[in-house]
């Protein structure tokens, strides 16, 4: 196991560097400066401004002196507010956006897992149909749409929670729940199927048969086995939903990193740019892994190497 | 093995929830005590809470003033800090370090003597080294300012920021000299008569030297890295969060500053603003085009003119079409199209359609008039004309059909702009083909500076209260004309007026020039803008800017709030 980890760090590392070097020569070629002003400025003031921030060295250079400080964790300055680090604007806006997706991510998949087995268990009962089509109606409607009509509802018209802000627990549910929504329909439909699925399978009689309450057969085999789907799909909504929703975060006015990586790209943020393009691939190579290792957890034939032979 | 697995997913799972906690550090609440200048003793209660609750739409980019760029940053820092003079509530400069000024007989040498009393928010005076010190930060090559070319008038700043110029980097030799600890001495190029109004932006502002080197790195990243000598400090500063603003005890007018705290939100969505102003949360809200008409009979809606005007660049060394060398041709497009139903109808939100350069009530001249109101206004639809101009030019180019691309912005508001330009002109003018090309803003800059393209839609803010902001942009190679219009006779009228000492001379300069564009059709002007939002009956007395900062807060208060 310690040596397949290795290897996988080891390959993540080369990765990054593949992206980052991709990212780089990518991002040279987007037109314009980063200047907020630049209409204003004159060629020689132009030139000025871009000597001071080294960005009329040839393309390798920046290159080469980029990678410099990445080696050394450095993400670099970003042009959209002065003298801020991209490290130190990834680190503020990580937390409300992970927290919000983190707690939308749980949320949503105890709801989706409840409905789906339940769903599964009483196939083709009212129960079944309802919780199908609150999924489709989950997949259907965009988180925002929900965002907003909870916001002017629940928000404006009832005073129940806050319209929006960062400020306590209360300020979570409205927006956690928005994300939710989606995960909520996706782990549901996902569950329901994999558990019809197993529930008609012959180990599942066997294990019936055998004289095992149907409670432990549910419970040890089935939802378990119906789990590894759902692992794969979690990893790359997590990605999605811990890293920020650019769209639940503006309406609910949360200071997180979901507008940082579309604005660096219209404003030519080139550290932010690279900072977030870094940081995302970095969580996704990680939460990569981690769902292998859970694979095996859950799974014990799908365990890569080591384990017990 | 079956121990070790779950071992193994717990270890996750809390290693997961520590990143997690790690993370959201940032967003805990303060527990501790507020720091900042404004624990002074309160001698007297108001009769109702002096708290004004707003919104923002962006985090604050620099409260560095010598370095800040854009409107955030202007707004926050002349709320929080202060010039030699500020702008008053009719926008005229008023005293604000600078206790009063004197000038030579040409204008160009200032004498400014500072207030004993302007003092930072850490209790030392404010010398005129403050000034010296900043002034020239913002122009040295390490730390030279976005906004630098602002100082332009002052002597030497050109030259200063200049590669190659011999005094390239010189800041020493910048026309600032500090006479005595309250004494300030600037040395203008050419007389200024708006330079006092310029002092009042935040490029010019005092640092106080040996606060910022003790600083390093982390002056004024954040509330508490930051001295602060206007009306208020900045009391809490929450990234990406918002922002409070205190009342600033040492502050030496701080006699006229009512509002004791102003907490600032920032919120990017105009529904989530509005429906924050219905719950009461804030007390002001903008409103973008699609609620004005919701609110069009609210009681608290106001509408209010800006001094930015949006035209259409005219290019005349476009590689793709020479049509638009021909004035007729201009002319006939500026007359094709129905200025006030675009405004109405497209715009709805308080802007006026544009029949000029330079903006309405933005400058009065040494008449006292408004610029605006002396020069009136050129051109206009007029149907009949712009087929007669049209057929005119088309026999001057010998051509029967003309084919032109709009470069215009990628937003929504500005492609449905794009779209009814391409509408009345094809409709209007037999012959003409209009394309579309919109682009994102920083491509579209780009395209417009090589000049990549045949008519674009363009707007300018002032940067100064005067009208030669607008006008000297046209002149014959000017790095802002980006549209190949050349007229000796307008870079005379421009150039000379630089010079005038005598201000109705330069008045009349300047008018005169504004004739001359229009008179070549250099472009096309749209709208002035304007802007449309709520604001609660109870708050007085706010004061809006034509430039620089948008508002001001010191002579701001509540009254009346239920």
């Amino acid at each position: 196991m310690l040596r397949y980890i290795t290897k996988r760090v080891f390959a993540m590392f080369l990765t990054l560097l593949i992206i980052a070097t991709i990212t780089f020569f990518l991002m040279k070629l987007l037109p314009g400066s980063p200047f907020n002003n630049q209409e204003k400025l004159t060629e020689s003031q132009r030139y000025a401004l871009n000597e001071k921030y080294g960005l009329n060295d040839p393309v390798p250079v920046q290159y080469i002196n980029y990678l410099g400080k990445l080696a050394q964790g450095d993400l670099g300055y970003t042009f959209q507010f002065d003298g801020r680090t991209v490290n130190s604007m990834i680190a503020n806006g990580m937390g409300p956006s992970a927290t919000v997706g983190f707690e939308a991510l749980v949320f949503g998949t105890l709801v989706g897992l409840v409905l789906g087995i339940a769903a599964a268990l009483k196939h083709n009962s009212f129960i079944d149909y309802g919780a199908m089509v609150m999924a489709v109606f989950g997949i259907a409607i965009p988180s925002f749409v929900f965002a907003g009509l909870l916001q002017y509802y629940v928000g404006v018209k009832l005073g129940w929670l806050p319209v929006a802000f960062w400020n306590g627990p209360e300020y979570h549910i409205m927006p956690a729940f928005s994300l939710s929504v989606g995960v909520i329909a996706t782990v549901a439909r996902f569950m329901r199927t994999e558990m019809l699925e197993i529930l008609g399978t012959d180990y599942i009689l066997m294990a019936r048969s055998k004289g095992i309450s149907k409670q432990a057969v549910i419970i040890k085999h089935c939802v378990r086995n119906s789990m590894i789907p759902i692992i794969t799909i979690l990893g790359p909504m997590a990605i999605g939903l811990i890293t920020g929703s650019l769209v639940i975060e503006n309406i609910f006015a949360i200071p997180g990193i979901g507008e940082q990586f579309v604005k660096s790209i219209n404003l030519n943020d080139y550290p932010v740019i690279m900072g977030t393009t870094l940081f995302y691939s970095f969580l996704i190579i990680v939460i990569i892994l981690v769902v292998d290792i859970l694979y095996g957890i859950i799974d014990p034939r799908i365990r890569v190497a080591g384990g017990k032979s | 093995m079956k121990k070790s697995k779950w071992s193994l997913l717990l270890t996750l799972v809390l290693v997961l929830s520590m990143f997690l906690a790690a993370c959201s550090g940032g967003e805990k609440k303060e527990t501790g005590e507020k720091k900042g200048g404004n624990e002074g003793d309160k001698t007297e209660k108001p009769a109702e809470p002096q708290v004004l609750n707003i919104l923002d739409g962006e985090e604050i980019p620099s409260m560095d003033s010598s370095q800040a760029t854009d409107s955030v940053s202007f707004e926050v820092m002349n709320n929080v800090m202060e010039g030699l003079y500020r702008l008053d509530k009719e926008n005229k400069p008023t005293p604000g370090v600078a206790l009063s000024h004197d000038t030579n007989e040409d204008g160009t040498v200032y004498t400014f003597k500072l207030n004993p009393e302007a003092k930072w928010s850490d209790g030392s005076k404010v010398t005129a080294n403050d000034f010296v010190y900043s002034w020239r930060k913002a122009l040295h090559p390490d730390t030279l300012s976005e906004y630098a070319y602002i100082m332009g008038p002052v002597k030497n700043a050109n030259a200063i920021q200049t590669d190659g110029d011999p005094l390239f980097g010189k800041v020493e030799e910048l026309g600032v000299k500090a006479v005595d600890e309250s004494t300030l001495e600037v040395t203008l190029e050419a007389p200024a008569p708006y330079f006092l109004g310029l002092t009042g932006f935040a490029t010019f502002y005092p640092q106080k030297e040996e606060f910022v080197k003790a600083q390093g790195d982390k002056y004024a990243l954040e509330a508490n890295t930051l001295l602060y000598n206007g009306p208020f400090v900045l009391n809490e500063w929450k990234h990406n969060e918002g922002w409070q603003y205190k009342k600033n005890d040492n502050y030496w007018d701080k006699d006229s500053v009512k509002l004791d705290e102003i907490n600032v939100k920032i919120v990017k969505d105009v529904a989530t603003s509005v429906n924050l102003y219905e719950t009461g949360q804030t007390d002001i809200t903008g409103l973008s085009m699609e609620y004005v008409d919701q609110y069009k009979d609210h009681e608290d809606l106001y509408t209010r003119g800006e001094a930015t005007v949006f035209f259409l660049r005219l290019n005349q060394n476009s590689k793709n079409s020479d049509a638009l060398k021909n004035a007729n041709i201009r002319k006939a497009i500026d007359m094709a199209y129905d200025k006030q139903s675009m405004v109405d109808v497209l715009l709805n939100n308080g802007s006026t359609p544009a029949y000029y350069l330079v903006p309405g009530e933005f400058t009065p001249g040494p008449d006292g008039e408004d610029f605006r109101k002396t020069n009136g206004n050129f051109g206009g639809y007029d149907l009949e004309k712009a087929k007669e101009l049209w057929a005119a030019g088309l026999k001057e180019l010998g051509k029967e059909s003309v084919e032109l691309e709009l470069l215009n912005y990628d937003s929504d508001g500005a492609k449905k702009m794009g779209e009814f330009f391409k509408n009345q002109l094809e409709k209007n003018l037999p012959g003409i083909k209009v394309s579309i090309k919109a682009q994102p803003f920083k491509q579209k800059l780009e395209l417009e500076s090589k000049g990549e393209y045949d008519f674009s839609y363009a707007g300018w803010g002032p940067d100064y209260q005067d009208p030669m902001t607008f006008l000297d942009m046209f002149v014959t190679d000017g790095a802002h004309n980006q549209m190949g219009y050349s007229n000796p006779a307008y870079d005379k009228l421009i150039n000379d007026a630089k010079k005038e000492m005598d201000q109705e001379k330069r008045w009349e300069m300047m008018l005169e020039a504004e004739k001359v564009l229009f008179e070549d059709q250099a472009i096309s002007p749209l709208y002035q803008r304007g802007v449309t939002g709520l604001q609660k009956p109870y708050v007085k007395d706010l004061a809006h800017h034509l430039f620089g900062a948008d508002v001001s807060y010191k002579w701001a208060y509540i009254e009346g709030k239920q």
